[in-house]
């Protein structure tokens, strides 16, 4: 029996994580993935019910901006961008850790991600999608919102290409179609399984879903090379999308926003928060949907070391922003800086540089690391520096601009609560949904960790 | 559940099932040594193993991602350039069609159109073969391996008797 190249490597794979040694045979895991599928617990409504009444709460807030206009909201000049630039950049960033674990992962053949990498991705697509309305509900005239887009029109006008507000038009829209179309292309086999155990309309509606897949030789072999294709496109993308996000600010004149640093500090804070993202969301479905065996305490480690080196990376962009600022010598750029420790909006700079920077070292500890009640608890800490992270540095450097006597704080309003509260909502919606209609574990990776049954043994490997 | 493609074809041939990849593997190699080139091999997973037995070369699906990349990156730089000397205004400073600013839109586009591409040949490739209906069982995407071999008059016996003898543990035939 002759063993190819990628064999050598898969068993080296499983040689250098033991742990991932499945010890169910095929049917097993069909079995176990589809059986999360079933009918749902009341538990399970009771979180659907809460996230879809949060949405109706956003979309009741978005019904009164739009006949009113933004002014319920609490814009305050010179602080034209607040709390919806804030919850878009906060999405975005959220959808980072996904496409990370399922593309660049992929690539660098680790394989822990195969376990949880569909509720990832599923995570990333839902939060792009929450991201994407944000900047439509702050330009306020939402009915135009495609002049965004290069289309011939009477006025005989193109979109301004040198503007970073227009780059990121082109990468959140080519971020989500990549990503979904991802996710789904991940996803036929797995709805082919799907289709074979279930029956009446399910099957029709799985069957339809599957697109005719049979798992047929020709079909693999086309297959496996695109999804390779898909992550080798995909993973410069995940790190050029926020990289443009953070020019949307760095390349401005702002102090405060007007840094180099801003490409990978925010790719480092998008991963960040969105592992921070997974585990808050991962832990209790593990638990609900019975995964114990298949999401194990090796997975949490190693989503928890990555959490860890990107909140150190966090931790030094933090101190480089406060060295920059003192060592431009640039007083608006030294102001700015101070106030956000020592200003009016002091309790937020700190909010965000306790949870991140410092929360995070607590990972070094491996006994933290497999807690599954800290990791929870440290993932809310987690999402909520985030969210000031975002907060902090757009408002307080609006805040402080080049015109002293303009210098403002601003205060949220209900509108602004209300369709945060409404982006949760939407988005819980439907990873929900998601959860209870599709594999959240990709059945199809799984088998491919376990080697086949042999009739003869030894001879060859998986 | 397959897709309804108007006149689809069901090819009259041999249906085996295996529970061992190392028995489905060696009737692959057996049946292709004595010239059965017709087969198709039903697996829930890529399977190493069994591309090698198939024999398959690499898949063209990467051409086709390299000329969507190339088409998105062509496509980026000609809009933002084309588009700036339609009406040109001078912005910043930079010259009216500026280059590097138009790189992240053509950046863009090429990830966007290689990804179009890429999934749009293997939608491609498999409707080379969609007009044909082979047998198939519902077991194939859970933990059987399925070996489907096209044959048709004294050849069946044949070729049942030899999956039969490779280890195979249902084996039917469909016509």
């Amino acid at each position: 029996m002759t063993t190819t190249a990628l064999d050598r490597e898969a068993e080296a794979d499983l040689q250098f994580a033991p742990q991932l040694r499945m010890t169910q045979t095929h049917a097993d895991v069909t079995r176990d993935v589809i059986s999360t599928l079933g009918t749902p617990s009341r538990g399970y409504y009771m979180l659907l019910f809460g996230a879809v009444g949060l949405f109706l709460v956003g979309l009741v807030t978005f019904a009164i901006l739009l006949k009113d206009g933004l002014g319920h909201a609490g814009y305050t000049p010179p602080i034209l961008w607040s709390v919806f630039i804030t919850t878009f950049v906060f999405w975005v960033g959220i959808g980072h850790a996904g496409t990370l674990i399922s593309a660049i992962l992929f690539l660098f053949r680790s394989p822990w991600r195969t376990a949880v990498y569909r509720a990832t991705e599923a995570m990333t697509v839902f939060a792009v999608m929450t991201a994407g309305l944000f900047p439509i509900i702050h330009i306020g005239r939402q009915w135009i919102f495609y002049w965004l887009l290069p289309y011939p029109n009477q006025r005989y006008l193109w979109p301004n290409f040198k503007s970073p507000l227009i780059w990121d038009v082109f990468a959140i829209s080519t971020y989500l179609t990549v990503s979904t179309l991802f996710l789904i292309f991940g996803l036929i086999p797995d709805v082919a399984a799907v289709r074979d155990k279930v029956s009446g309309w399910r099957r029709f509606i799985y069957g339809q879903l599957s697109l005719g897949w049979q798992g047929t030789d020709t079909q693999w072999r086309h297959y496996s090379r695109a999804y390779l294709y898909m992550a080798a496109l995909a993973t410069p993308l995940v790190l050029s999308v926020h990289s443009v996000v953070s020019w949307d600010f760095a390349s401005s004149i702002i102090p405060g926003w007007h840094g180099t640093i801003f490409a990978p500090y925010f790719v480092a804070g998008a991963i960040y928060s969105g592992i921070g993202m997974v585990l808050t969301l991962l832990i209790p479905l593990r638990k609900a949907l019975h995964l114990e065996h298949m999401i194990t305490d090796y997975h949490f480690d190693n989503l928890s070391k990555l959490t860890l080196l990107t909140g150190s990376i966090l931790f030094y962009a933090y101190a480089m922003e406060y060295f920059v600022a003192w060592y431009s010598g640039n007083t608006f750029e030294q102001v700015t800086f101070f106030r956000r420790a020592f200003g009016p909006m002091w309790w937020a700079g700190w909010t965000m540089i306790i949870c991140n920077a410092f929360v995070s070292q607590l990972l070094w500890f491996r006994r933290i690391r497999v807690n599954l009640t800290a990791l929870f608890v440290i993932s809310i800490f987690i999402n909520i520096g985030m969210w000031f992270e975002r907060y902090v540095i757009i408002v307080s450097s609006l805040a402080n601009d080049y015109v002293p006597w303009a210098w403002d704080g601003m205060n949220p309003t209900w509108a602004d609560w209300g369709i945060l509260a409404g982006s949760f909502g939407w988005f819980g919606m439907y990873f929900l949904l998601f959860a209870r209609t599709f594999p959240i574990v990709a059945i199809q990776e799984i088998k491919e960790m376990i080697p086949m049954p042999r009739r003869r043994a030894g001879g060859g490997h998986h | 559940m397959a897709l309804p493609f108007p006149k689809r074809k069901s090819v009259p041939g041999v249906l085996a099932s295996f529970e061992h990849i190392d028995s489905a593997t060696d009737a692959i190699r057996g049946l292709r040594a004595k010239g059965h080139r017709d087969l198709t091999v039903y697996t829930s997973h890529p399977n190493h193993e069994v591309e090698a037995a198939v024999g398959h070369t690499n898949s063209p699906v990467r051409l086709f991602t390299l000329i969507g990349g190339l088409t998105g990156c062509t496509a980026g730089f000609a809009m933002t350039i084309w588009m700036s000397r339609d009406w040109p205004l001078l912005v910043g400073g930079k010259g009216i069609a500026a280059i590097p600013p138009y790189v992240v839109i053509a950046f863009e586009l090429t990830i966007l159109l290689g990804a179009f591409f890429t999934l749009g040949s293997v939608g491609l490739l498999s409707l080379l073969k969609a007009g044909r209906r082979i047998a198939y069982d519902p077991r194939f995407s859970d933990d059987r391996i399925g070996v489907f071999v096209a044959a048709r008059g004294s050849d069946v016996a044949t070729v049942e008797q030899m999956l039969r003898d490779a280890g195979a543990v249902e084996v039917s035939h469909a016509s």
